[in-house]
């Protein structure tokens, strides 16, 4: 028998009779990350990080959490269970699974390049690595953190020499504070949306510093124009064209994203600039950290899963590609992620975890 | 190179026609003369000869990316455009950017390229990506692979050289066209502030008409309006002057010898002569259809076969010149009564001019207009019969002085069975589709639409294209059938080319049809119906 298998309601572990990131209701749910489209509500428990509480509780109301460390192990059932840094979001994990000495290990999203708001990737060694594969295309390839920053920074200093502001939609849990931990907070002030500054406090709780962050909200008043000239703002991308953006008039904006890689993507967003930034680990990444984990048979799923798998059967391995409709439709950028308590509803985070801007073909 | 493709670079980042502008007039006028020659040669669709075989292109650039072909595809396929492809697939760059002028890049490279033996290229192409950083690599691919498109028109790169310059557009307008060589002192001659500041051949500019929205009626007295096919055709400017003819398009582009017949009889036209109408197909008498126009527009030397097959006449409708004069401040009707007789005197069948559609009432024009399709025309057009010649598609007065007043397109709903992604902007979406209609009892593919759907319904489109598919072969996928769209065509003809039987022309989205089934979808006899009805 598999240690995990693909059901109806999601990735399920018959020894431990629980499922991870299920879609549909189940007993038990372990949890790679806090993004929507993984952390559904109507489960009836759950497991998941420490560091990815606040942001759970906060997104699913009050229900039943048991909180671990990166590393503690929990047995459930015939299955012992633990959770390693995925370096994703804040509190993400790469879930590992050992039956009978087997061990398998479900990757959930991931990134390798180094985030300061949240733990490193760690390899965890495994016999069937399960890898996610959103940007599992050569094409894909990352810049250093520090000169895509730099190139945020400049762009916010040019903008802000000439009085502008610059905003930046990023996904409000996870790049959103990336950005703010990255840039060069001297430049000039930084707004922020209703629906970021919430997940603000959740990272200031979980002890990542951020710099100082204003909040407007409501209707657009005459103080916010003189308040916004120089200033960074970030804001989920369901915020572009809504009132709340009326109150930067002239502004610079840009979009943040790994699909801003392909120059298709940049011209359909119709923004001034594509920053080219991602949670997920790109192709070199992905290969680096199947290697590391000395998987022999690997599954991937999400995105470009079909070619990530065919490259590493050429090269010797077990690959396959869990390819469902939900992951698909996952991923397939439509749904929005409803909107959090204490954002008065005004804005809607769409596509959780997904990236937006050119869904890929599964 | 380095400024070049920042030139591009910023072309590319912006949709704002003033930045536009104001980044080419910043390129030019630091530009050395023959790396600026260049750049108006490529910015304006100047294509060298392919200089390497894209299949070759594609191996080198694979084996030097150290990726399969398979995989190479698959990237392509995502990204939509060879030579981004290869910039993102090729191993990081390490140069920070190469400051070998352009020209040196296009004449000692680029050129040089062409002929050389297919073992000796990779060598070559290795080691000038290894001198350029990941953007330079780009644009330089572009240059290889003559796709060079940056979405600035004609006009703007010439706005940007007048601004660079100070020379008038339409001077710099008129030294762009006809052979351009782009060398040193090709630019020299293009800036020169002194050569033939008022160009003997220059056109005016066109004066444009709104399409017509609200009931014609709105429009008031009839007798206040003169009424004319709209012809389906090119429109142009024929202007005579210092015993010279020049025929312009309205893009502004000097197409003379590509009309030789009605050059020569316009070459009869006194001095001081500028007519305005439409380049249109014309045989046996009558306008033959826009297709035929187009084996015309595609060549590059014509020969007696093609002038025979296609001839060409230029219907005039306006005269804006006169013995020297500008006529355009004059009322419609003036000038087209002398144009009436500077016709006539021409005793030319290639030169005539557009007839007035007499209809007395609103009522009886509307009936006319539902002649136009068995007419081979696109609709009416209405001017005021006492407007002036004016600049563009400005507006004098409330109504308006040129109205269009176009027919409907042709419409029927079929159901989307076949997706495939776009390219460019659309890449990795999809955006092109094929349509069936029933027929005993299957759908039968019948056209494929690629526009008409705004972002948001492309978006959903695709999304519902992801769920739907059934199979998938290359780039395209069978789709459940599901979606039904109102597709709209101007002109319906038999074809045993296609699996339908018949072919319909310009098809594209009209709206998405969500208030409908699949079984509501219409049918191939249908629109057979329609195509028996028209000819």
């Amino acid at each position: 028998m598999a240690v995990l298998e693909l059901r109806p309601a999601g990735l399920y572990c018959p020894a431990g009779d629980f499922y991870i990131d299920p879609w549909g209701p189940v007993d038990r749910a372990v949890l790679t990350h806090a993004h929507a489209d993984h952390a559904r509500r109507g489960h009836a428990r759950y497991l998941a990080q420490r560091d990815a509480l606040g942001v759970l509780l906060a997104r699913l109301g009050p229900v039943s959490i048991d909180a671990v460390g990166y590393g503690e192990a929990r047995t459930i059932g015939g299955a012992r269970v633990s959770l390693h840094p995925a370096g994703h979001v804040l509190g993400s994990s790469q879930v590992r699974v050992e039956v009978d000495g087997e061990t398998w290990v479900v990757t959930g999203d991931y990134k390798l390049d180094p985030d300061p708001t949240c733990i490193a990737f760690e390899p965890v060694r495994a016999d069937v690595l399960i890898t996610e594969s959103t940007f599992g295309l050569p094409i894909y390839r990352w810049s250093p953190p520090d000169r895509l920053f730099a190139e945020i920074d400049e762009w916010w200093r040019g903008n802000a020499a000439q009085g502008r502001p610059s905003v930046v939609y990023a996904y409000a849990f996870g790049k959103a504070q990336r950005i703010l931990a990255g840039v060069d907070a001297t430049i000039g002030p930084i707004i922020c949306h209703g629906a970021v500054e919430v997940l603000n406090r959740c990272y200031r709780e979980a002890g990542v510093a951020l710099p100082a962050t204003l909040a407007p909200t409501g209707p657009a008043r005459a103080a916010d124009r003189a308040a916004g000239a120089g200033a960074l703002v970030v804001a989920p991308p369901s915020a572009q064209s809504t009132p709340w953006l009326r109150r930067f008039p002239d502004a610079s904006d840009a979009f943040a994203s790994g699909w801003m890689q392909l120059r298709g993507a940049r011209r359909r967003r119709s923004v001034d600039r594509g920053f080219v930034m991602s949670d997920h680990a790109d192709w070199p990444g992905l290969l680096r950290a199947i290697e590391a984990s000395g998987a022999t048979r690997v599954y991937a799923t999400h995105g470009y899963a079909a070619s990530l798998a065919r490259y590493l059967t050429d090269r010797g391995l077990d690959a396959r590609t869990f390819e469902t409709r939900e992951f698909d439709a996952q991923y397939s950028g439509e749904q929005e992620e409803p909107a959090l308590p204490g954002d008065g509803g005004a804005a809607v985070d769409a596509g959780g975890g997904a990236e937006a801007g050119g869904p890929p073909d599964a | 190179m380095r400024e070049f493709a920042a030139l591009y670079r910023a072309l590319d980042s912006t949709t704002s026609t003033r930045a536009r502008r104001t980044a080419l007039a910043a390129y030019f006028s630091k530009a050395p003369p023959a790396d600026a020659a260049w750049a108006v040669y490529f910015l304006c669709g100047g294509k060298p000869r392919q200089a390497v075989p894209i299949k070759l292109l594609r191996a080198i650039a694979a084996e030097r990316a150290q990726v399969p072909d398979w995989l190479f595809e698959e990237s392509y396929q995502a990204v939509g455009d060879l030579a981004e492809t290869i910039a993102l697939l090729l191993p990081p760059a390490i140069a920070g950017g190469s400051t070998v002028p352009l020209h040196e890049w296009v004449e000692q490279r680029l050129l040089r390229l062409r002929g050389t033996p297919a073992e000796a290229v990779a060598p070559l192409l290795n080691g000038w990506w290894d001198e350029l950083d990941a953007h330079e690599r780009f644009v330089w691919n572009k240059l290889i692979t003559g796709g060079f498109r940056v979405g600035v028109s004609r006009q703007i790169v010439v706005q940007g050289l007048a601004e660079a310059t100070g020379l008038p557009t339409q001077v710099l307008a008129e030294r762009l066209t006809g052979d351009w060589k782009p060398d040193a002192a090709a630019w020299q001659r293009l800036v020169d502030p002194a050569e033939g500041a008022v160009p003997p051949g220059r056109p005016y500019p066109f004066f444009l008409a709104h399409p017509l929205a609200g009931p014609v009626e709105a429009l008031g007295e009839r007798s206040r309006w003169a009424a004319e096919w709209k012809w389906d055709g090119i429109r142009a400017q024929v202007v005579r002057r210092s015993g010279d003819t020049y025929v312009w398009s309205r893009g502004e582009e000097l197409v003379t010898p590509r009309f030789p017949e009605v050059a020569a009889a316009a070459a009869r036209l006194p001095d001081g002569c500028v007519l305005d109408g439409e380049l249109v197909a014309w045989r046996e008498g009558r306008v033959a259809p826009f297709a035929l126009l187009q084996q015309r527009i595609g060549r590059t030397k014509l020969t007696a076969a093609v002038l025979g097959r296609a001839p060409v006449a230029f219907i005039a409708y306006d005269l804006l010149e006169y013995g020297g004069t500008d006529l355009r401040s004059e009322p419609f009707a003036g000038r087209r009564a002398r144009l009436e007789r500077v016709v006539a005197a021409l005793g030319d069948p290639v030169v005539s001019v557009s007839p007035l559609v007499d209809a007395v009432s609103w009522q009886d024009l509307a009936a006319m207009r539902l002649e136009a399709r068995a007419r081979r025309v696109a609709g009416l057009m209405l001017k005021r019969v006492d407007s002036a010649y004016g600049i563009g598609r400005t507006r004098s007065g409330p109504a308006g002085d040129w109205w269009k007043w176009k027919i409907d397109p042709l419409s029927i709903d079929a159901v989307l069975v076949y997706a495939q992604r776009g390219h460019g902007r659309r890449a990795s979406l999809y955006t092109d589709y094929t349509f069936a209609l029933w027929h005993e009892g299957a759908l039968v593919p019948f056209a494929k639409a690629y526009s008409g759907l705004t972002d948001a319904e492309i978006a959903k489109v695709d999304a519902c294209i992801r769920q739907n598919t059934v199979e998938k072969f290359g780039p395209v996928r069978s789709v459940t059938p599901k979606l039904v769209c109102e597709i709209g065509f101007e002109g319906i003809a038999q074809s045993p080319r296609h699996k339908s039987g018949i072919a319909v022309r310009f098809p594209r989205i009209l709206r998405l049809r969500d208030d409908k089934r699949i079984e509501d979808a219409d049918t191939l006899e249908q629109l057979r119906t329609l195509a028996g009805a028209l000819s």
